[in-house]
């Protein structure tokens, strides 16, 4: 089921964007109110909850021991899913992943891959035979928007948080996960040829294209997806990339502070 | 199993996680806690985390299962993935459906249901850490939920178990308690009547322990509707006290 907006909605939205504006009084490249929360669940290897205005996530990772890919022997293996269950809108429906969570779970998922914040060589334990098993479950728990941020930045938080339980696996003492580079996704929105960041629920429903950028924190792009049937031109692409590493640079300080 | 060298309760009656026969692991409820839901309860109880949401009365889909003399109540109980030690395949299981319909019937006694012919009032239940207890945890949490979100009912449920440890009858197992406890006794009822609404028992009783057990539990319930309760009130009070709240925050 899709969600719905009301035409009167639809139309003030589309004359406040015009002039720059938006519906809570924020900047068109102002981000809502961030809350990271880590070790939230007791029962998972890392976690972390992240309020992003009122959309509410929780990530949880669990680690097992388990056999390679045999085309990566020597590698450990991140397994990403999520659920948006129907507790978090009223549109949402149980059963099987549908498209828009696999999507949702992928470009997180490339993200953390893609900018290598694991490093997977170190999560081998016998080449060929035994490697760390690592899976991401992302909860949805309050959907009000840009869930593509609010789930990469709790993965990267609950990745931060993440000990590995080497004991129960009689494999040495536990120790946190090695992270070697901090990337974070920020994803913008187009209406009506105005790009905006970090949307409400009403605003996602109105856009037109969607551009999902993650950076490290070298300033380096490590993935990008484009979402839905509108169109970007190539400046822009360049200047959401621009604000992108601003935005991340930003979020990383934040994350860091959670860190020490 | 290793119950000799595990001791889950001593000589003085005290348990390992230090409680004595009758006590309840800490339980905190907050109302109202997701602004898509109509209404919401996140409750903690001991290690326990779990979240409730209502939606309705809205449309039943399918339309094939509307009834047309009253609501129909769907509860699903569902455990995420990262909520237990060894990662839960998510979806759901044989245990977790029949958790949901017992759920349901309960909650069916409590809604005023021939209010709202066609229509399905929905409960979802989000067990994001388990540690004993969840069945229990969920139905009282529903309870704030459903009462948040304003479906006239004509009570709430409060639920708890009772079980047997070491040979004595105790309150409220803990993790390593129901793993190695010799019986299990989750109920629900609505404390102001008495009214038993949900009923499962696994292990070992005599007639006089489902007795000890029953009344264990019976009086706990009492104690777990103060609880919901008064998280109720706390939701409903802040929009007449919040001038004052802030006031207060401000001077500390």
């Amino acid at each position: 089921m899709k969600e719905l907006i009301s035409k009167i909605t639809k139309d003030y939205l589309f004359r406040l964007i015009k002039d720059g504006k938006r519906l809570d009084g924020r900047d068109l490249l102002e981000q809502r109110d961030l809350d990271i929360e880590t070790g939230w669940i007791g029962t998972a290897e890392g976690s972390a909850r992240v309020h992003l205005g009122d959309t509410d996530v929780i990530v949880g990772i669990k680690m097992d021991v388990g056999e390679p890919f045999p085309d990566t022997p020597e590698k450990g293996v991140m397994i990403t899913s999520a659920e948006l269950i129907p507790m978090a809108s009223p549109k949402y429906e149980s059963g099987p992943p549908r498209e828009d969570a696999t999507e949702l779970a992928r470009v997180v998922d490339r993200g953390i891959r893609e900018g290598e914040v694991m490093d997977v060589k170190k999560l081998c334990i016998k080449k060929g035979e035994k490697v760390w098993l690592v899976f991401v479950d992302m909860h949805i728990l309050d959907f009000d928007g840009n869930l593509f941020d609010a789930c990469g930045i709790a993965l990267m938080a609950a990745l931060m948080n993440t000990i590995v339980p080497a004991e129960r696996h009689e494999l040495g003492e536990d120790y946190p996960l090695p992270v070697e580079h901090v990337v974070v996704p920020t994803t913008f929105y187009k209406v009506k040829d105005q790009i905006m960041l970090d949307v409400r629920l009403e605003e996602e429903m109105i856009a037109d294209a969607r551009l999902t950028v993650a950076t490290n924190e070298n300033g380096d792009i490590v993935a990008m997806q484009k979402g839905l049937s509108g169109v970007f031109e190539y400046e822009e692409t360049i200047s959401c990339i621009e604000e992108s590493k601003k935005i991340g640079d930003e979020l990383r300080k934040q994350l860091d502070k959670i860190k020490s | 199993m290793a119950e000799e060298e595990l001791k889950l309760i001593d000589e003085k009656g005290i348990r390992n996680d230090g409680r004595k026969f009758d006590e309840l692991r800490p339980i905190k409820i907050e109302a109202g806690v997701l602004k898509r839901a109509d209404g919401s309860a996140f409750l903690e109880w001991g290690e326990n985390k779990v979240m409730a949401a209502v939606y309705g009365p809205r449309e039943m889909h399918p339309r094939h299962a509307q009834d047309p003399s009253r609501a129909v109540v769907q509860a699903r109980y569902n455990m995420a993935a990262f909520s237990v030690p060894d990662r839960k395949r998510p979806g759901p299981d044989r245990r977790s459906v029949e958790i949901s319909k017992l759920m349901s019937e309960a909650l069916e006694e409590i809604i005023f249901v021939e209010h709202f012919p066609r229509a399905s009032i929905d409960i979802f239940v989000e067990v994001l850490e388990a540690s004993a207890g969840t069945r229990c945890a969920a139905l009282t949490a529903a309870s704030v939920a459903l009462a948040d979100a304003g479906i006239p009912m004509s009570d709430m449920i409060a639920s708890c178990a009772a079980g047997k440890i070491g040979g004595k009858v105790v309150l409220d197992l803990g993790k390593k308690e129901d793993n190695f406890g010799q019986a299990d006794v989750p109920m629900g009822m609505v404390p102001t009547t008495g009214k038993i609404t949900l009923l499962q028992m696994d292990g070992n009783l005599t007639m006089e322990e489902y007795k000890q057990a029953m009344e264990l539990a019976m009086d706990a319930c009492k104690e777990i509707y103060k609880i919901q309760r008064d998280a109720l009130k706390r939701r409903y009070s802040t929009s007449i006290s919040t001038f004052e709240e802030t006031n207060d925050m401000e001077e500390e």
